[in-house]
């Protein structure tokens, strides 16, 4: 035993002096944080799901930032830098976006996170990636948690309209177009079918008659179904994933349900809405598209169904030329537009861009971004939530015929009005945006 | 090396729970703060895959259900850290998600504690599909399918400079929870090992071995398998505890059926029954993922393949194991050196 002792003292005692000897604290870095940039690259990175039950569609979107990045490489960069995008998979599960998140920012030294996807899973990181000042750009989800907090979280950005103004579109449209409708909310159980919820209510509070929600991951939707049956709905208002958006159709079709319904533009993507709906019923539904004609729903960029809109012209040419395998299609072009505002957010950062003035520069000049998105951002020092309106339209044979123009808003009491001075824009000729530096 | 094994057990457990201490102090220092990140992970799935080994490779109990366990301790932690100014010491927090997760294991053990092989693993999985839809139906107090944040609270002052004043470095909370956890490994290693060696121990061998006999040597079959089942719901608590600090969320999604049959499997890859193999175990589920990804991704498969391959290797890593080393890798390796000696 004696023997031991001395052994054990001696190797602590040669592992704390190997450890030792470091001088004073080092003082804080001056100018702000370049972690991930070099003269000639810009590393940046995502977490999406690229397995499991999310990844239908979602694992689309950023092989849509790839190719738009590939794009500007191929044009020499941005101020002769290319970028790098890496994508990890957190099968949509809060505990691996952690661990992914955790290799982002510490092992391959990420500059920003820019459109990490999902609520949950986003929640799992936002204040770590705020405690480690690691700009959080265009998260992929419409929760408000990302833009109403800019003094708790100010390194993160929302970026596609939330859904709390979604709903209050919505529910300004069916009060003043179908005002006798009995209406049903069928929701989501998080902060989606919570900030819709709230912004439905503020117009439609005396015509909702029944409320059903529903759990992610719980695939049977037939009590809902039944609830709002039950209730007399004659109109669904539906909150939910793309997936859901096909059970609710299939259980409605089973059970003999048949009201309007009006799903948010989460939900409504008539391509993968229709092969989920091939896939959950075996093959009993064919031409899963059509099912969905006369569903009304909303939108905020222009997609594949409007094939001579001069932003699809771009992506198709992107997508083209520098695309993986498969089709475009809405998710690649969702990416592809986020990557277009990240690419606007890195010019407005000026030539030597930090982790700080990348986010000084989406709040002094991001509300004058011109993009893809039918309404401008809201990006000002107060306010971190993206684009600020949609319109409405009705699906038929799997193309959006608009019912409304442009609708823009903001959170609370803010009115809704008509604007469609930023959907009539058109990229510039060799599809890179020019965004001066914001000083 | 003979003297070592002469002495006596617990003093032998001390000794060696000094050295990894050493071990420990010597990587975490050494290694990035990524890495440092995967090894806190490591000790959490360590914790819940000792306190599993020991159920069912020494008593004999398959368990479903300690995913769902691990969520109980995970929710504890959670709850207690709402406010993080005014709450309790980090180390006092997990010890009581220790403490309810054992009391809702022993609940779960004399339920139990009355039924056999594939009805015990029907019961335990019951529990690890119904654990997580608890927070769904309270949605208000738990989160819902969101989670509760867990924030952690600030690294004391005190040990910051302590630990500063020691290696030279600053304390990161990633680091700090690397250590924290490994504590806990070494603490829970220690008292595992003495209790499997002790009196204790020998009477869930017992009764895993032959219960008729152990009846007949005077052995209470249901106290034996409850406590067995008590302790082993005590790691999962800690580790469901350490696992929310690390993620810095409790979410059902993170709970799901995979998470138990992971740690079953880590614990059959590892060796059944034997710590080290559960520390292999750990080492495979915490590090396996993202070097089998990043190696896929070298070798120029797009993303979505390169995170589809990990799950495959582990499959195959998982059926080679057990084909070659039923015994698991801990068992194997044990195995070659007895073998190279003997020639």
């Amino acid at each position: 035993m004696k023997r031991w002792i001395p052994g054990t003292a001696l190797l602590v005692a040669i592992s704390v002096t190997a450890a030792c000897g470091a001088g004073g604290r080092e003082e804080d870095e001056p100018a702000g944080s370049t972690v991930g940039i070099t003269e000639t690259s810009i590393k940046i990175g995502g977490h999406f799901p690229l397995t499991g039950v999310a990844a239908p569609g979602y694992s689309e979107i950023p092989s849509g930032h790839k190719a738009y990045y590939d794009y500007v490489n191929a044009q020499g960069g941005i101020n002769g830098r290319k970028i790098e995008f890496l994508v990890k998979d957190d099968a949509y599960n809060p505990t691996n976006t952690s661990q992914v998140t955790n290799e982002l920012v510490l092992n391959d030294e990420i500059f920003a996170m820019v459109g990490g996807l999902g609520t949950p899973t986003h929640g799992a990181v936002v204040d770590y990636l705020n405690d480690a000042k690691v700009p959080d750009l265009f998260v992929s989800s419409g929760s408000l948690q990302w833009g109403d907090f800019p003094k708790e979280k100010p390194f993160t950005f929302g970026w596609q309209p939330d859904y709390e103004i979604e709903g209050k579109i919505i529910g300004d449209w069916v009060k003043d177009n179908m005002p006798d409708a009995k209406v049903g909310l069928f929701l989501q159980d998080d902060d989606f079918g919570r900030d819709g919820e709230k912004g439905v209510r503020r117009y439609l509070e005396d015509q909702i008659v029944a409320v059903a929600k529903y759990s992610p991951g719980n695939t049977d939707v037939a009590p809902q179904m039944a609830q709002l049956q039950a209730a007399g709905v004659d109109l669904v208002l539906g909150f939910n994933v793309p997936s859901y958006t096909a059970l609710s159709q299939l259980v409605s079709l089973r059970i003999g349900f048949k009201p309007k319904w009006f799903y948010s533009n989460v939900g409504s993507d008539p391509a993968l809405v229709g092969s989920l709906l091939a896939r959950f019923s075996e093959g009993a539904v064919t031409d899963g598209a059509s099912m969905l004609d006369g569903v009304m729903t909303t939108e905020y960029l222009p997609g594949v169904d409007a094939p001579d809109d001069p932003w699809t012209r771009l992506w198709q040419k992107v997508w083209d030329e520098h695309g993986a395998d498969g089709e475009l299609t809405n998710y690649r072009v969702y990416g592809m537009s986020q990557a277009y505002t990240f690419v606007q957010a890195l010019q407005a950062a000026g030539e030597n861009p930090t982790r700080e003035s990348i986010v000084a520069a989406i709040e002094k000049s991001g509300a004058s971004f011109e993009g893809p998105g039918l309404a401008p951002f809201r990006y000002t020092k107060d306010s971190h939530l993206g684009i600020s309106g949609l319109s409405v339209l009705e699906i038929q044979k799997g193309v959006g015929k608009a019912l409304t123009p442009v609708l823009v808003t903001d959170l609370g009491d803010a009115p809704i009005e008509e604007d469609d001075s930023a959907a009539r824009d058109a990229p510039p000729e060799n599809g890179l945006p020019n965004v001066k530096p914001a000083q | 090396m003979s003297r070592f094994l002469a002495m006596p057990t617990t003093r032998r457990h001390l000794l060696l729970a000094l050295g990894a201490l050493v071990v420990v102090v010597l990587v975490l220092e050494n290694t990035s703060q990524f890495r440092n990140a995967q090894f806190a992970a490591m000790a959490y799935y360590a914790i819940a895959a000792g306190g599993l080994t020991i159920l069912t490779g020494l008593n004999g109990q398959l368990s479903l259900g300690h995913g769902a366990l691990m969520a109980v301790g995970a929710y504890t932690t959670a709850l207690l850290l709402q406010e993080p100014d005014s709450a309790l010491p980090l180390v006092l927090v997990l010890v009581l998600a220790t403490v309810v997760t054992l009391v809702v294991g022993a609940l779960v053990g004399v339920a139990a504690a009355r039924l056999h092989g594939p009805y015990l693993a029907g019961a335990t999985l019951a529990l690890a599909v119904a654990i997580p839809g608890i927070p769904l139906y309270f949605s208000e107090t738990l989160g819902g399918d969101q989670g509760l944040r867990v924030r952690m609270p600030d690294i004391p002052v005190w040990l910051d400079d302590a630990v500063y004043f020691v290696t030279g470095q600053g304390l990161t909370p990633t680091r700090f929870l690397a250590y924290l956890g490994w504590l806990g490994v070494i603490v829970v290693f220690v008292l595992l090992a003495n209790l499997a060696r002790s009196r204790v121990g020998r009477t869930w061998q017992a009764v895993r071995d032959d219960e008729v006999a152990a009846e007949l040597a005077g052995i209470d079959l249901g106290r034996a398998r409850v406590l067995a089942f008590v302790v082993s719901s005590g790691c999962a608590g800690l580790a469901g505890g350490l696992l929310a600090l690390s993620t810095r969320l409790a979410a059902p999604s993170g709970f799901a059926l995979t998470l138990s049959l992971l740690l079953l499997s880590a614990v059959v890859l590892g060796g059944l029954g034997s710590l080290t193999g559960a520390l292999v175990g750990a080492a495979l589920l915490a590090f396996l993922p993202q070097v089998v990804t990043g190696f896929g991704a070298d070798l120029g498969l797009t993303d979505v393949q390169a995170a589809e391959i990990a799950p495959l290797i582990y499959g195959l890593v998982t059926v080679l194991v057990v084909l070659l080393a039923p015994a698991g890798l801990a068992g194997g390796l044990r195995k070659l050196i007895h073998w190279r000696r003997g020639t």
